[in-house]
């Protein structure tokens, strides 16, 4: 790693290589088409989405604040439900899964206890474990409880992230100093404090990274809901979307308005990501290279 | 003294490890253990549930729908994953190089697919793809031809290549690009002094050093893929002559255990699926375990 001083020095001159940059416009455009898609045709009204015109431009007419208000009160209202269900999930399965990482990867970089070793390559192993192998037991062993169908189906699985334990383990190790937790102990500190006062703050930037990687898992999990709810309205809004999408393929002819919904229940379901990601950048670009370096 | 000291470590490395280690048992190890222990009984209409040993096994690997669905994940992982590493490494080397506003723009779109659920990415490309609300009709009606159908059988591979493609590549290009920048410049500098081109700096310099982190990201699209369940499961319902129940592993496991309450049959489907990732994948890790690997 380099100091930033040498590195700004190395890297003064801008280098602009225009047949690079004019490659780089093309696949950015193909990652931009399905978002532009979306865009455009979720302004649409029926006879514009179905008329046979051009589907990557804006109709004559644009509806997009009618559709929205369709969106919002179809159903009672449902699609707002999903929308605050799926919050829920990732917010509660994310912070969950982030104590419980930001905990044990810091246990097991900065103690050696008993059966270190052999825990710590259970949870390496773990990484190699496909989540959906675990889909359809939980369902059974949630079902003994009467746990399925409830919130706690979705969440307490969230919270088992053992890829996240190992970023901090790694994190720990390498950014928090046996040093300064020497220093705070010699400062009569407790261990409880020294973690939260001067680990914690050291172990941010990672922090934020495993945050924000156990909530996007959350708020983008498919299968585990769809096994475990039944309830419509405690899906999320992937499983929510997905059923429309049934129904609406199911019946094509009378379904026109449906498919005006899902195009923009998938624009509005996107956004609140995008946002997140965007505002937090700073903080995630530095984390996500820890995995990787090692 | 140093037995007091010792004692708090094992203490306090398990106070903070425990909460974890509660959830790793409970969500984890049990829910593999009773996959494991359902895998090995059988339900009948008459007899009630009996033990049947390996029995599951047996019929699950000589099932030509579980065998059919794991040739296409494998199959598809033999294409899908090198192309998006592929393309995460050029996107990655090009944005290294290129240092621009437009090139800061780009990174950040190139990225975004990977903040949308797949499940919405899927519903996204379905329209695409469709005949009626895709640009496939008419764009290929410029020019008199028929559109490719990405939705029928013959290119419904491609058609899920490509939004497999789309969704991940910018994550792992996010990843090789953070293990790039951490590469020290002076090394560039000095395999100019010895006369390298760009193409031997980034051949023979950048991507053997950003070597683990390639590692991580083939590992994270091989388990990833083996268990490809989102993306065919929400366009079956716009392809369904195409993509049968039985179309992968794991929606072959889900059809089992949900729609035939065979959960004795699931289980074991999906037992057998994590046992070959987890051996196929430590296998791998294993043989590559002479360069520095990730773990």
């Amino acid at each position: 790693m380099t100091s930033d001083l040498s590195r700004a020095g190395a890297r003064r001159r801008p280098q602009r290589h225009l047949p690079l940059q004019v490659l780089l416009g093309f696949l950015v455009v193909y990652f931009l088409v399905p978002f532009w898609w979306v865009i455009v045709n979720s302004s649409k009204d029926a006879p514009g989405l179905f008329g046979g015109g051009n589907t990557l431009w804006f109709a004559d007419r644009i509806d997009f604040l009618g559709n929205l208000e369709q969106l919002f009160t179809y159903d009672n209202g449902i699609y707002g439900r999903w929308i605050l269900n799926s919050t829920l999930y990732a917010l509660a399965g994310g912070v969950g899964a982030t104590i419980l990482a930001v905990m044990a990867g810091y246990g097991f970089a900065k103690y050696r206890f008993a059966a270190r070793r052999f825990s710590f390559s259970l949870v390496l192993g773990a990484l190699m474990v496909p989540a959906t192998a675990l889909v359809i037991p939980t369902f059974m062993m949630f079902s003994e409880f009467g746990l399925t169908n409830t919130v706690w189906a979705v969440i307490l699985p969230s919270l088992l992230n053992p890829f996240g334990v190992y970023l901090m383990h790694v994190y720990a190790r390498d950014a928090v100093p046996d040093e300064i937790l020497d220093a705070a102990r010699a400062d009569g500190a407790g261990e409880i404090r020294t973690f939260l006062q001067v680990a914690f703050p050291l172990m941010r930037p990672a922090v934020v990274t495993v945050l924000l990687l156990s909530a996007v898992a959350s708020w983008n999990n498919y299968f585990l809901p769809l096994a475990m709810l039944s309830d419509n309205r405690l899906f999320p809004v992937t499983v929510g979307l997905g059923l429309w999408q049934g129904i609406a393929s199911a019946n094509n002819a009378g379904s026109t308005s449906l498919w005006s919904l899902i195009i923009m229940g998938a624009l509005m379901s996107v956004i609140p990501l995008v946002i997140a990601f965007f505002s937090l950048q700073r903080h995630w670009r530095g984390g996500l290279s820890v995995g990787g370096l090692r | 003294m140093r037995g007091k000291v010792r004692l708090r470590e094992h203490v306090m490395g398990w106070l903070f490890v425990g909460p974890f280690g509660i959830v790793f048992l409970t969500l984890l190890i049990a829910p593999l253990a009773y996959a494991l222990y359902l895998s090995l009984f059988q339900k009948k209409l008459i007899g009630g549930t009996s033990f049947v040993f390996l029995d599951n096994y047996v019929k699950a690997f000589t099932d030509p729908s579980f065998i059919s669905g794991s040739w296409f994940v494998i199959r598809f992982s033999l294409v899908s994953i090198p192309l998006q590493i592929i393309m995460a490494l050029a996107l990655a080397l090009i944005l290294d190089a290129v240092t621009s506003l437009f090139s800061r723009f780009s990174r950040l779109m190139i990225f975004l697919p990977y903040a949308i659920p797949t499940v919405i990415g899927a519903v996204m490309w379905g329209f695409l793809y469709s005949k009626s609300f895709g640009p496939l009709t008419d764009l290929f009606g410029l020019f008199g031809a028929t559109p490719p159908d990405f939705l029928g059988s013959n290119l419904i591979f491609y058609g899920l290549v490509n939004i497999v493609t789309w969704q991940w590549a910018g994550y792992y290009m996010i990843i090789l690009y953070a293990a790039l920048q951490g590469i020290d410049p002076a090394l560039y500098e000095a395999a100019r002094m010895d006369g390298a081109g760009k193409w031997q700096i980034a051949l023979r310099i950048k991507i053997p050093l950003i070597a683990p982190a390639l590692l991580l990201i083939l590992v994270f699209s091989l388990i990833g893929t083996l268990q490809f369940f989102n993306e065919p499961q929400i366009l079956r319902s716009l392809a369904a002559g195409t993509i049968g129940p039985d179309f992968t592993p794991n929606m072959y496991a889900y059809q089992q255990a949900f729609a035939l309450a065979n959960f004795n049959y699931g289980s074991a489907i999906s037992f057998a699926l994590g046992g070959v990732v987890f051996v196929g994948v430590y296998g791998f890790l294993f043989l590559t375990r002479k360069r520095r690997s990730f773990l």
